[in-house]
């Protein structure tokens, strides 16, 4: 399961993750494996995807949230 | 005597690092580029006490030290070098007390670089509605720094933080964490090679993109096998050292700074579904775009005409109480016009600036780059160039200007390239008059043949924008970031103070930067249209008034002047019906007499322009593209309005107005001159195969001086606005000769 599968209001924890698959910028901005990822809305065009992970906000687009392993909280 | 205290102000975006300037510096501010790039740059004075002033540079925002952009490199470069005249005594380190955790990973870099750094925790206003509660002198002991706890939106806490300004020299510049232990071995060895050398300095030098940075000179050259194996490698230590910082951030967190999420209140989650929901979005942003243009447009033309009639009444007055003579023409009819010629954007520039100020701000630009993304992408462009492209159907150069927020290099000069293919107001009565002489009345499925026209033309415009577009996302070779993360800030209400600042900065740097560029061009254009060295130009007057009294006037001036007496009699004969005595039949004859008089001596006078502009050199430049231009279906008279509207795309009308001296500016008469006009084999100039071709020149080609200047001043250098001439004119060449000859 990867950000790209969650549904609007759904949380998640993130996993291991090989460093290479993600821009340096989104570790910085908070993107790390344990932190915490809500997803918040979808752009009316399935793409991109807003986040709040770990309290930053940001919106990715969707072929980098598929890279993104979760664990899915049960809300 | 106090040394005057260099300071830089850094910080990621969206924490108000710019309105702390603001508040700091006022309007000291210098705003300008780093030599040969494109960054901006931000300079300020701040005044301390005791006649101490600090010089403040703004860099841009930046998430943390390993840069992905030009933009941030600037940032790191001018911290790294010692040598570099700006290079900071202290830092300011700007955070917003929402986001600290974040923001507090540039602080321990900077803080690694052994500068001394304050930290500036903006936004304290929000901190109880926000549930955030925080423990500043503990965090000031662990961080081992002062804390400046301030409200840029409140004027709170700025002057404590000018004190702490003032003592700099107070504030310790010990590094946060150990670089090191990333990996031992590795700094190990590096250490042992540069043993005076700072390890996260040098490390910071070896981890730059190279794609991005100039490297520093006065550091040490390093031994190639420091370098990076892969990549992967670089990530996969850029991880460790990104984890290695949020464990020091959160033990230093832990126990000064908490959220009670259960206080917390915030718009946030109503907006964003509301400003982001597939339909509201875009009815909502689509409303916006129509209200700024509406502004834009409307607003605007108010203080527009006022700009005009005042320039052309100070340029008469200077005819008028100057003696006439080269010196008086150059100043009225070259200097003053120029310089009306830049006022007149000042309008239209404030007015976009301040919506998007306003957008900004707000945070809402965010939303909108989140809403527009996947439309703009195939395009190689992102939401951020929606505004300034839409922009560009009112006027390109505040749309060029706006595209300053837009922070890939790339995205941002192909926006700035293709923005002057949207149809601006100034293309509007060149195309309503040609299309009103070629296109017929008739309707299509109930609209306008004309109506459809101008559509087709608004249409074509934005086409040949996007499609531009992706052809350069395809052939520019500039590096870029190749991955989108946007952050989505929270919506706050603007300060005015930032909005004001921004409409003042962008009109200051309008007039101060392209302003020049358009006064020297117009001086040009207005010496080559009032000057020649022919035997015709120099003898004008007396060649004309010889060949009225010869022949008579011509047919425009007996037309002009029957025009002028019928709408007096009209006039006359109600004045007439309506007052109660008798007037005397001579009386009407002699003032008829009078008009009549006075219109021929005018008459006389539009005819000598007419000829002095045949002949002048723009003439004699129009005669010599005739060839050029004759494929095209055009003649001689409107090769030189092809170059007198190089000035801007309006003047072609001004120009035809004189070259067929009817002597008004009037639409309609301009019009039926036009469509009387003949060529050599007696069939109308204005036919539809060359009318046609007249729109798509207009509709494609750069004429457009200001645009050019602009697009200078943005860019930076000379190369790509001549780049957007040579190919905007190049094809709007093609697409004319091609319509002339398919449908001629």
């Amino acid at each position: 399961m990867t950000i790209a599968d969650l549904k609007r209001g759904d949380k998640g924890i993130i996993q291991e993750f090989d460093t290479d698959i993600l821009p340096i910028k989104l570790l910085e901005l908070g993107c790390l494996p344990g932190n915490e990822v809500e997803l918040l809305q979808v752009a009316p065009l399935r793409d991109p995807l807003y986040i709040n992970v770990s309290g930053t906000h940001i919106a990715i687009r969707r072929e980098m949230a598929e890279k993104i392993e979760l664990e899915l909280l049960s809300s | 005597m106090v040394k005057d205290i260099k300071v830089a102000l850094i910080g990621n975006p969206n924490t108000g690092k710019t309105s702390v300037f603001n508040r700091l510096t006022g309007l000291n501010q210098k705003v300008g580029n780093y030599p040969g790039i494109t960054v901006e740059k931000k300079q300020g004075i701040c005044k301390l006490s005791r006649g101490v002033k600090a010089h403040i540079t703004d860099l841009p925002g930046t998430y943390s030290l390993n840069t992905t952009s030009l933009d941030e490199s600037v940032a790191v470069e001018l911290l790294l070098n010692r040598n570099a005249p700006d290079h900071p005594d202290l830092a300011i380190v700007v955070t917003d007390v929402e986001n600290l955790k974040r923001n507090l990973l540039l602080y321990t870099q900077i803080r690694d670089l052994k500068i001394p750094a304050l930290l500036v925790i903006n936004m304290a206003d929000r901190m109880s509605r926000k549930g955030i509660s925080l423990d500043v002198e503990a965090l000031e002991k662990k961080l081992n720094t002062r804390i400046a706890l301030v409200s840029t939106r409140k004027n709170t806490g700025i002057d404590a933080l000018k004190k702490l300004i003032e003592n700099y020299r107070a504030i310790p510049a010990s590094p946060c964490v150990d670089i090191s232990k990333i990996d031992p071995p590795y700094f190990d060895r590096l250490a042992k090679a540069f043993p005076k050398e700072d390890q996260y300095k040098l490390w910071v030098v070896i981890t730059q993109d190279v794609n991005f940075t100039r490297l520093q000179k006065e550091l040490p050259e390093i031994d190639p096998s420091f370098r990076i194996k892969s990549k992967n490698d670089l990530k996969r230590l850029q991880h460790k050292e990104t984890i290695l910082r949020y464990q020091f951030i959160n033990a230093v967190l832990k126990d000064t700074y908490t959220v009670d999420w259960l206080a917390a209140k915030g718009l946030r989650g109503t907006l964003d579904r509301i400003l982001t929901h597939k339909v509201y979005g875009y009815l909502i942003f689509l409303l916006i775009l129509l209200a700024i243009f509406q502004a834009i447009y409307d607003w605007s033309e108010v203080p527009m005409d006022f700009i005009d009639a005042h320039f052309a009444l100070a340029s008469e007055w200077i005819k008028d109480s100057f003696p006439p003579g080269m010196f008086t023409d150059l100043l009225a009819e070259g200097v003053i016009a120029g310089i009306g010629g830049i006022v007149i954007f000042i309008p239209q520039i404030a007015f976009l600036f301040f919506f998007i100020a306003l957008l900004e701000e707000s945070g809402y630009m965010s939303r909108v780059v989140f809403l527009m993304d996947r439309l703009m992408r195939p395009f190689g462009l992102s939401g951020k160039s929606v505004v300034p492209l839409m922009s560009g159907t009112a006027c390109a150069i505040p749309a060029v200007m706006a595209t300053r927020n837009i922070e890939s290099w790339k995205e941002r000069l192909i926006t700035i390239l293709v923005t002057p293919f949207m149809t601006c107001s100034a293309r509007l009565p060149v195309y309503l008059i040609i299309i009103s002489l070629v296109i017929p009345q008739g309707r299509f499925m109930g609209l306008g043949y004309q109506a459809l026209t101008l559509m087709s033309l608004y249409l074509i415009g934005v086409l040949a924008a996007l499609i531009s577009a992706a052809i350069l996302n395809r052939i520019l070779k500039i590096p870029t970031r190749n991955f989108f993360v946007v952050e989505m800030p929270t919506y706050k209400l603007p300060l005015w103070k930032n909005v004001v600042f921004t409409v003042i900065e962008k009109t200051k740097s309008f007039v101060f930067g392209a302003g020049k560029i358009i006064l020297a061009i117009s001086i040009v254009l207005w010496f080559l249209g009032s000057h020649g060295f022919s035997e015709e130009f120099l003898n004008a007057d007396s060649i004309v008034t010889e060949r009225i009294a010869e022949e008579g006037l011509s047919e425009n001036s007996k037309a002009f002047i029957a025009d002028k007496i019928q709408e007096y009699q009209s006039t006359l004969r109600v004045g007439l019906r309506k007052s109660e005595g008798t007037v005397a039949l001579t009386d009407v004859q002699d003032s008829l007499d009078l008009l009549q008089r006075e219109l021929e001596v005018r008459a006389i006078n539009q005819e000598i322009a007419s000829f002095r502009l045949e002949h002048s050199l723009i003439g004699q430049m129009g005669r010599g593209i005739e060839p050029l231009v004759r494929p095209l279906g055009y003649d001689w008279k409107l090769g030189i309005a092809l170059i007198t509207s190089f000035a801007a795309r309006e003047v072609f009308v001004g120009t035809l107005a004189t070259i067929y001296s009817v002597g008004s500016d009037e639409e309609e008469t301009i019009k039926n001159r036009m469509a009387a006009e003949r060529r050599a084999d007696d069939t109308p100039l204005f036919n539809l195969a060359s009318g046609i071709s007249l729109l798509l020149f207009y509709a494609f080609a750069m004429q457009c001086m200001s645009t050019l200047a602009i697009v200078k001043r943005e860019t930076n250098s000379w190369r790509w606005p001549m780049l957007q001439l040579v190919f905007m004119t190049g094809i709007a060449y093609l697409f004319a000769l091609g319509a002339y000859q398919i449908l001629s």
